[in-house]
């Protein structure tokens, strides 16, 4: 089953004529993603080719969901446009489908825009953001898969992990580590390191628990706000599968952005080691060490009788 | 980005949030002038920093160390005491809680009327990541610590979010002047203020505003006493402006040149240097050190999709930092070609001469390419397959660890 995007689902891509909306849409066909079309205000009927294919180009989402019947749409619009190209998106998707999911890659946009944006989002039923500035999201498959976003799809292969992460390369290392002991991955999802965003831990984590496909989880967070936090408080209390937890910035200053704008120990809130001591609390399996991963899983797994 | 008192107060009052008339100084002439000019038998005589915590940080001399005076914010009665508490302060080091042992060197000072304090309250606005809102908190606690109200007190802190579609309600503004205990016309002020500060908050993109002390006066007006702005630098690129009111003097140099080159770089105190790819591996990266028992000398993120100079800078940077002992660098590719990133580090090491141990993971993307790239050049270094791998490598190759 995976979670929110199957191995068909239909995407656009928002800004699919710039170079980021081309060269990522390139990686995302030939890993099997089965992409329909794309906007760029003003370049709408013409054809964009990639990876060999014919793509159409549309001016706005409403006339490309309607044209196409898309699932999902993947934004790689710069940090100026792209909250106005989420509430595009949103506003299209309930419209006509009631139903949809936006990957907003972008990184850089402003904090009070994405504020405006989730809120948008947020009224609108049955639509679900997914970033910013994050990897996005892929659903590996038996021949190919679903890949929305920037990641490298050839480290993935379809199995019965799920993986969510602030974190794009560390989400990598965890894939990484999973194929290490022999075990793929259902859903990964990338939601992100800034401090407003669309989807968190816990719609993840209750999508996977409900996930018939998948059997454990690997949740891996970074110092900032009090998401691990909750999102452990949720889990002791709601997740019968088993849980890996890794929180990125144990040796980072207080005071200082660690790359991510999200990042940032500030009035001695979110550290590190308040976030494995929340893992702990909730049974979560805790690797201090992303190359140990995979050899925590593995326990994890024996320990619930799964391998 | 972070701006001086004297400059928020400039924003403050031309958004129409009342603040005391006061001058920008950057000599003891100026802040005698004006003294003369402001016309207040009381000024409060005030050190600029971008660090909170002045009203109880002392001052050192830079070349002594010598304390000089305590207290880097001081209320002076007469013109003298302009003149020696300026002396005090300007050229000197600031050490505050916030500064860190180091302190700060002050070139800024604010020369500020008094005026008759009431009562004093606490007042900020900020994005609450939880709630995905702006958040107002208040506090009749003004002048004190807010993180330790929250701890011993949480019940005198007030919270409102603004909806992002409504804005601030008028209800509101009223409720949160009523939990500060105000009436009539300073609660009349206080609506007014809270509105204009809630249009410069959202108008000027800031990550925060921050006012402690917000003061009523004697004769019922509200006045912001002080005022700790920090914009979100996500916006910059609709905010010309900002450009004048940065103090780079306030900036660590590399971190300013490693910004400009479109690099994450945050410089830390111990010896090993790390050139990762991605914010979170970075952060792994140094805490993996830790656990091997080293300790590393910074936070580089060298980003996505890194030209060949975009990498040779990130290592230069490394290169140049007098502690740096070892280098770790971790690349896991995704959009990130690791051969791209072999071939800068090796025409780095090239130009500026490797003295120091290095060891290379590169994983992912073209990762075969960039090995073979390192295997079959001169650079003396070693090879790794994991993270775990490289830092127990490097922390042992300087002589560190368990």
């Amino acid at each position: 089953m995976a979670i929110w995007v199957q191995e068909d689902s239909k995407l656009l891509i928002q800004g699919i004529t710039g170079s980021q909306g081309r060269f990522h849409g390139e990686k995302m066909v030939e890993y099997g993603t089965n992409l329909v079309g794309g906007v760029t205000p003003g370049k709408g009927g013409q054809n964009i080719e990639l990876a060999g294919n014919e793509f159409p180009v549309f001016n706005t989402m409403m006339e490309a969901i309607n044209q196409t019947d898309a699932d999902a749409s993947v934004i790689y619009v710069p940090p100026p446009f792209a909250a106005a190209a989420i509430m595009e998106a949103a506003d299209a998707f309930h419209q006509i489908k009631g139903e949809g999911v936006i990957v907003c890659i972008t990184e850089g946009i402003p904090t009070l825009d994405m504020v405006k944006a989730v809120a948008y989002v947020n009224e609108k039923e049955g639509i679900r953001l997914i970033g910013p500035n994050c990897p996005g999201i892929i659903t590996p498959g038996d021949n190919g898969g679903c890949k929305i976003g920037i990641m490298p799809g050839h480290i993935h292969a379809k199995g019965r992990i799920g993986i969510v992460s602030k974190s794009g390369t560390l989400t990598y290392e965890a894939v990484a580590q999973t194929m290490s002991i022999g075990e793929g991955q259902s859903t990964c999802i990338g939601i992100g390191g800034d401090p407003v965003n669309g989807t968190g831990f816990i719609d993840c984590l209750s999508a996977f628990e409900a996930d018939p496909q998948t059997v454990a989880v690997v949740m891996i967070g970074e110092i900032g706000g009090t998401a691990e936090e909750d999102a452990s408080e949720w889990a002791a209390e709601n997740m019968s599968k088993p849980i890996v937890g890794f929180v990125a910035g144990s040796t980072a200053p207080p005071g200082k952005r660690m790359g991510h704008a999200g990042a940032i120990i500030s009035g001695g809130k979110g550290t590190a080691t308040e976030k494995f001591a929340a893992f702990e609390a909730a049974g979560i399996h805790i690797a201090r060490d992303p190359s140990e991963i995979g050899a925590v899983l593995k326990v994890a797994l024996e320990e619930s009788g799964l391998l | 980005m972070n701006i001086h008192e004297y400059q928020g107060k400039e924003l403050f009052r031309s958004a129409g949030v009342k603040v005391q008339e006061g001058v920008h100084c950057k000599s003891v002439e100026d802040a005698l002038a004006a003294y003369d000019s402001l016309g207040s038998k009381v000024v409060a005589v005030k050190s600029q920093i971008h660090a909170g915590g002045r009203g109880k940080g002392n001052l050192y001399c830079p070349n002594s160390g010598d304390l000089l005076m305590e207290g880097g914010v001081k209320i002076a009665f007469s013109r003298d005491e302009v003149e020696t508490y300026s002396e005090n302060i300007l050229g000197h080091i600031l050490v505050t809680k916030q500064t860190g042992p180091a302190g700060k060197l002050v070139s800024n000072i604010y020369v500020e009327a008094g005026c008759e304090i009431a009562h004093e309250y606490y007042l900020a606005l900020l994005v609450d990541r939880e709630e995905k809102q702006v958040l107002i908190m208040a506090s009749t606690e003004g002048g004190m610590d807010i993180e330790e109200v929250a701890e011993e007190t949480p019940e005198a802190i007030h919270k409102t979010w603004v909806n992002p579609s409504t804005g601030l309600l008028d209800s509101q503004k009223e409720d949160l002047g009523i939990s500060l205990d105000l009436s009539g016309a300073a609660l009349e002020d206080f609506v007014g203020m809270i509105g204009s500060l809630y249009e410069l908050f959202v108008s000027n993109d800031c990550s925060m505003v921050e006012i402690n002390p917000l003061v009523r006066t004697k004769s019922d007006e509200i006045v912001a006493l002080d005022a700790k702005v920090g914009f979100d630098e996500n916006a910059s690129f609709r905010h010309k402006e900002w450009e004048d009111l940065r103090d780079y003097s306030e900036e660590e140099p590399t971190e300013t040149r490693a910004n400009e080159a479109g690099l994450s770089y945050v410089k830390l105190d111990g010896d090993i240097g790390c050139l990762v790819n991605g914010a979170g591996l970075a952060m792994a990266t140094m805490d993996v050190i830790k656990l091997y028992g080293g300790e590393p000398a910074n936070f580089l993120d060298i980003g996505g999709g890194a030209d060949e100079a975009k990498v040779q800078e990130a290592f230069e940077i490394i290169l140049e930092d007098p502690n740096v002992k070892g280098i770790l660098v971790n690349i896991f590719g995704g959009i990130q070609r690791c051969d791209i990133v072999a071939k800068a580090v090796l025409a780095a090491s090239e130009k500026m001469g490797l003295q120091v141990p290095l060891v290379i993971r590169l994983s992912g993307t073209m990762f075969e390419e960039g090995r073979a790239i390192i295997d079959s050049s001169d650079l003396d270094c070693t090879s790794v397959e994991t993270l775990a791998e490289g830092a127990e490598a490097i922390v042992g190759l300087i002589g560190g660890g368990k």
